[in-house]
């Protein structure tokens, strides 16, 4: 088998993939190996994404304790799916590919996806469910404005899940001209490990930073878990730092982690939400990039190690912390990043860095309304 | 050597006596779809089928009691559970396979395990157009009995026409493995049946069956029926 981390990963996918799957493999050996690729990430990281982000103190956020928030908000498209489509981008023009499929969640990765195709000239095909669109309206319209075609699944759940596995579908026909550019450290390896890779720069940056400011490292650095990316780029600058706990928040109805069970989602056997006979189950976030019932397989493993530790926030917790953040540091946090933001307010630690993954526009009418202030 | 007609039908209640139909239609092998919620390689037909299917509550334990009453119906027909890992992980490789024999299953498909994965799961392996050489020999050593060539690359249901990526599948197929080659996924017409029976030792038809098989055990007799005489003329 080709599992990767302890006995999560591996590649449970339909037979016509899996040549390409050993493709991707190679392709990406091959970049990681060659220096222009490095070289051409970091100058795209620079002058187009705006890397390195900020880490900014929220000093009235949470009175008594030092959080700092790693500002992948600021990245262009506003939140951290940027850097994983970027390298993809990359990658898939290294294989020769120039149609790219994905999935979108809360529309973040997509419109990252979006945007990368057409930086680089790239056909794009994004899913997403029709609920999703529904409840993220904006970056609906922002992918078509950057020229992706946006595909509404109409059936099941209507959200991630659905989208992920429309996406796959696509792939498994396109296979010879498509590139799937996934969009979370989830799917048939070596997507988990790749997107990890991509999305490691998050935590060995606030490393960096937190150092610089603060002389020493954090006691904690907390990230939202829905499919990992952030999470899972956060840990990996802190995971060798054994002093440092590593907290993921997953959404109290998707926490795939906290009440899953082992099973096989997706091309990948990792933590899921499932019934005992091995039947997904509905997950229910605010949140839509939350609303996910699997979970990266290096989550699962890191939780099984004991290396990292995962907690939940309820929909009510994560919309609290939105507003708090607004009114106390004039920053409006995406939805899936105010359950980071909840938990590590009251975690039972000081010096504390939180991914902010990205940024809530996107989030307003759906976050209004449950607020009761539109 | 005749060809064979595989037909694929989704484990519900009613399926022991659509089974009978289709042997008598003449099907020579019966696949039973065991439903999963997120059936990655698989059209709208099916995945609607077992959409249907799951919310009657055929979890995997019906399932398999849905199989022991088709193996009472169909007692000289092989029949072949077709299945997602996730079902599998979740009830014990080991104990579904063990309970799948013992109520009459003489193979396995896992549409999302592929030849080289899980090994030790003794079942029928899957090659596409896209395989390797490498392999595809991989799969016709660890395929038990015959070889499942998906035409295409894409997912199950209904087609025009026959792929154009099957001649050469089947040829490098021939060249790499001894095993019988059943061929499957877009073939939904006698036309098909007989343009694909040309060229490979069996047909695996699916999306089409359970549309048959919708108008009730007559209508699916009369279809499988079309199959066989096409399939038989090839």
């Amino acid at each position: 088998m080709t599992e990767v981390f302890g006995t999560y990963g591996g590649r449970f996918v339909p037979e016509t993939l899996i040549p390409a799957l050993d493709e991707l493999e190679q392709g990406w050996r091959d970049a990681l190996a060659d220096d222009d690729f490095h070289r051409e990430l970091h100058h795209l990281a620079t002058t187009y994404a705006g890397r390195p982000t900020p880490l900014t103190l929220a000093e009235r956020f949470a009175p008594g304790k030092r959080i700092y928030l790693k500002r992948e908000d600021l990245l262009h498209t506003g939140a951290h799916k940027l850097n994983n489509a970027l390298g993809q981008a990359v990658l898939a023009r290294r294989l020769g590919k120039h149609r790219i499929v994905a999935e979108t969640g809360a529309g973040q990765h997509g419109v990252a996806t979006a945007t990368v195709c057409a930086r680089f000239g790239l056909e794009c095909v994004v899913y997403m469910g029709e609920e999703d669109m529904r409840r993220q309206k904006p970056n609906v319209e922002r992918m078509k404005l950057l020229g992706a075609e946006v595909r509404g699944v109409d059936f099941g759940t209507k959200t991630l899940k659905e989208a992920t596995s429309e996406a796959i579908r696509d792939w498994i026909t396109n296979v010879e001209t498509t590139h799937y550019l996934i969009g979370s450290c989830v799917g048939p390896s070596p997507y988990p490990e790749l997107v990890a890779e991509l999305q490691s720069v998050i935590g060995r940056e606030a490393r960096e930073q937190v150092l610089a400011v603060e002389g020493r490292l954090p006691e904690a650095v907390v990230a939202c878990v829905g499919g990992g990316s952030n999470a899972i780029g956060t840990f990996r600058g802190f995971v060798a730092d054994e002093s440092v706990r590593l907290v993921g928040v997953e959404a109290a109805g998707a926490a795939s982690l906290g009440t899953g069970r082992t099973g096989v989602l997706h091309g990948a056997r990792s933590s899921i939400l499932a019934d005992e006979d091995g039947q997904i189950a509905d997950a229910h976030s605010i949140s839509a990039g939350l609303d996910y019932p699997g979970v990266g397989p290096e989550h699962a493993w890191l939780r099984d190690t004991g290396r990292a530790e995962y907690r939940a926030a309820t929909d009510e917790d994560a919309l609290a912390a939105f507003q708090d953040l607004a009114r106390t540091e004039g920053l409006i946090p995406a939805l899936e990043s105010a359950h980071a933001l909840a938990r590590a307010r009251d975690l039972d630690a000081e010096l504390i860095v939180v991914c902010l993954s990205g940024r809530g526009d996107k989030d307003l009418a759906e976050a209004l309304a449950a607020l009761g202030l539109s | 050597m005749t060809k064979t007609l595989v037909i694929y039908l989704m484990a519900e209640p009613e399926t022991p006596e659509l089974a009978r139909a289709a042997v008598d239609g003449g099907a020579d092998v019966v696949e039973l779809g065991f439903p999963f919620s997120d059936p990655l390689a698989d059209g709208p037909v099916i995945r609607r089928a077992a959409e249907r299917a799951l919310s009657r509550g055929m979890r995997t334990r019906a399932c398999l009691e849905v199989l022991g009453r088709t193996r009472e119906a169909v007692p000289e027909t092989p029949l072949v559970p077709m299945t997602y890992s996730s079902i599998l992980e979740a009830y014990g490789w080991d104990r579904f396979a063990v309970d799948a024999h013992m109520n009459g299953a003489t193979s396995l498909i896992i549409a999302d395990l592929p030849a080289g994965e899980g090994p030790e799961l003794r079942r029928v392996q899957l090659v596409a157009p896209t395989s390797t050489d490498e392999r595809i020999r991989l799969a016709g050593e660890q395929t038990d009995g015959w070889l499942y060539l998906v035409t295409v690359a894409g997912i199950t249901g209904a087609r025009g026409d026959v792929s154009p990526a099957l001649p050469g599948l089947v040829e490098r197929a021939r060249r790499l493995t001894d095993t019988r080659l059943y061929a499957g996924f877009g073939i939904s017409t006698p036309d098909h049946a007989r343009a694909v029976g040309a060229m490979a030792d069996g047909i695996v038809v699916g999306s089409a069956a359970l549309q048959a098989a919708e108008n009730g055990p007559d209508a699916l007799r009369e279809f499988v029926g079309s199959l066989r005489s096409a399939l038989d003329a090839a």
